[in-house]
């Protein structure tokens, strides 16, 4: 269609950051009984392998189906999304990442452990190599002994650190986590921020995360995209000056206020369009 | 620590006490109320038969004793039910057409056959109506219809198609108790197949599982608490689908049969000790079944 921007693109980025996701002139039309809605309008977002992104707006501005265009769980009116070099399709068909939902979504039926073997099981591997991995895994979410409770003998953010696990049994090159701390209360929910933190930095694995909390973008952000409804757009890209390595006390700071600031006005600004 | 003991004792047998007290006053309510009907359902058939022939002057007593002894009353008092029901099982062999177990055993077989491809047959249809809406559309009406023929209806055409075609004995039967334990385990299914979320769907999705690995690793066992309440309707339907199975064809063996030649020969003793036997085989099959679900359910938690 528009061939000017890709080579554009391509050049101006420094060989070392590869893209894992990039999006470009995406538009996602619904077709209602009335009206058609634009539910996404002309997204162009690169995001560089290793980066963390938050997406954050308000309610309905496309902010979680952007998401699932790039999960394959929606699919683009218009435009071009390429995960890894393909397309979302075959990036899924290829395990290219892990998605956490807003909600646990763990099987009752299975133990903790079960439910982080799920998609190793799955993809058809050993059962006991499943098992290996899959209690690593648990350790790393700091559930180690957990591994024979069923879901519901666990907190809500247990459960949340279990389907997190879960996302990365398999060692997906990318997590995308829908408002994954949206339904906990705020004390477990900067604990869990401080621990997902951690976890980035110890493996730099590319981060989409979705978000209406302000406070939790800025604090695990590399990049914050800032997103406006009516059509669902993106307003602003935001590259966080705060440095990677971050602990709770840094929210106290003037350099942590001054980018959660600007992303204010920015959210702002989409608002008065 | 013996103080802990003696409390839980008594509270144990508190328990039984709560628990047991109403149910006995109703047995025991019944148990009058049955006499009673005994008595006044009998009464003109003794005075007829045994009283007035006897040319004695008779009393109230001589009537009640002479209705809750008769060979073939219109109803028989309890006990007399007891006696029959308990000399069947302890006076005739096994292999004897007189001994209940005997029939129990080949209405057994039908039912739990029946059952077995009911459920399986259910299930296939339910997986089947789930994948595709085609199915779903052209399969479920019919589904829905078939049991809207009586199966009282349905098992002598069944038995004299299948009879044509060489089957004899058990298939027949256990085709029409199959017919009537497929409905309940389709339907439940069908809801149960259906009942994953979006969320756990989509999640499944992003997996790339493939739809067997959807149906084996969420839909089966998301599906597993409506099954089994269909189970236990579905053996019920069973039994009584291989007990009508047996009267058609005045089959020799069988509760059902049982039943028949019982009211050819106005047997009524026989009549209620099969009838008994029957309600028992059907308790015991549903209870079996709800131990099974406890077992498979039992770290479900909702």
């Amino acid at each position: 269609m528009n061939p000017d921007p890709t080579p554009a693109v391509a050049a101006s980025s420094p060989p070392a950051a590869r893209a894992a996701v990039e999006v470009r002139n995406a538009s996602v039309i619904y077709e209602t009984a009335d009206t058609p809605v634009q539910a996404l309008s002309d997204i162009d977002l690169r995001i560089n392998e290793g980066e963390f992104v938050s997406l954050i707006g308000p309610s309905g501005c496309g902010k979680t189906t952007l998401l699932r265009v790039i999960a394959d769980l929606e699919h683009i009116s218009s435009g071009t999304v390429l995960v890894n070099g393909v397309s979302p399709h075959d990036a899924r068909l290829a395990r290219a990442y892990g998605y956490v939902f807003q909600a646990p979504a763990l099987f009752p039926w299975r133990t903790v452990l079960g439910n982080v073997m799920l998609p190793l099981q799955i993809q058809g591997m050993d059962a006991a190599q499943n098992r290996a991995v899959a209690i690593e895994h648990l350790e790393r979410v700091g559930l180690k002994g957990f591994e024979g409770k069923y879901p519901w003998q666990l907190s809500g953010g247990m459960q949340q650190r279990v389907s997190i696990a879960r996302a990365l049994a398999f060692e997906p090159k990318i997590l995308m986590m829908d408002e994954p701390f949206g339904a906990l209360d705020e004390i477990t929910r900067d604990r869990l921020n401080e621990q997902l933190q951690q976890l980035w930095q110890r493996e730099r694995r590319t981060v989409v995360f979705v978000t209406h909390s302000i406070a939790e973008a800025v604090y695990l952000s590399t990049k914050i995209v800032v997103m406006s409804p009516r059509p669902g757009r993106i307003v602003k890209v935001i590259d966080s000056p705060l440095p990677d390595e971050r602990h709770l006390a840094l929210r106290d700071t003037q350099a942590f206020m001054d980018v959660a600031h600007e992303v204010r006005e920015a959210l702002a600004d989409g608002h008065h369009d | 620590m013996a103080t802990t003991t003696k409390r839980i004792e008594r509270s144990w047998l508190g328990q039984v006490w709560h628990n047991g007290l109403p149910v006995a006053v109703v047995v025991l309510a019944l148990l009058v109320v049955w006499y009673a009907a005994a008595c006044a359902m009998n009464a003109s058939a003794v005075i007829e038969r045994v009283l007035t022939p006897s040319g004695n002057p008779w009393t109230w007593q001589d009537l009640a004793a002479a209705t809750w002894s008769m060979e073939r009353p219109v109803l028989p008092a309890p006990h007399q039910i007891a006696l029959d029901f308990w000399s069947s099982l302890v006076d005739w062999p096994l292999d004897s057409p007189r001994n209940l177990l005997f029939h129990v055993a080949v209405t057994g077989e039908t039912t739990l056959v029946g059952f077995v491809l009911g459920t399986l047959l259910g299930l296939l249809l339910a997986i089947a109506i789930v994948h595709s809406r085609t199915l779903d559309r052209a399969l479920l009406p019919w589904i829905v219809a078939s049991q809207t023929v009586p199966v009282l209806a349905i098992a002598p055409i069944v038995l004299v198609i299948l009879g044509s075609l060489g089957m004899e004995g058990l298939a027949p039967k256990a085709v029409i108790a199959m017919y009537l334990s497929f409905f309940p385990v389709t339907v439940a299914m069908v809801q149960g197949l259906r009942s994953p979320q979006v969320i756990e769907t989509e999640m499944m999705h992003t997996y790339a599982a493939t739809a067997w690995q959807s149906l084996w690793l969420l839909r089966l066992p998301a599906a597993l608490p409506f099954l089994f309440p269909a189970l236990r309707v579905g053996i019920a339907a069973s039994l009584v689908g291989a007990m009508v199975a047996e009267l058609p064809t005045g089959a020799a063996a069988g509760l059902g049969a049982r039943l028949l030649t019982g009211s050819y020969y106005g047997n009524t003793l026989a009549i209620w000790s099969a009838l008994v036997m029957s309600s028992l085989l059907g308790l015991l099959l549903t209870a079996v079944v709800g131990l099974t679900e406890r077992l498979a359910l039992r770290h479900r938690h909702t």
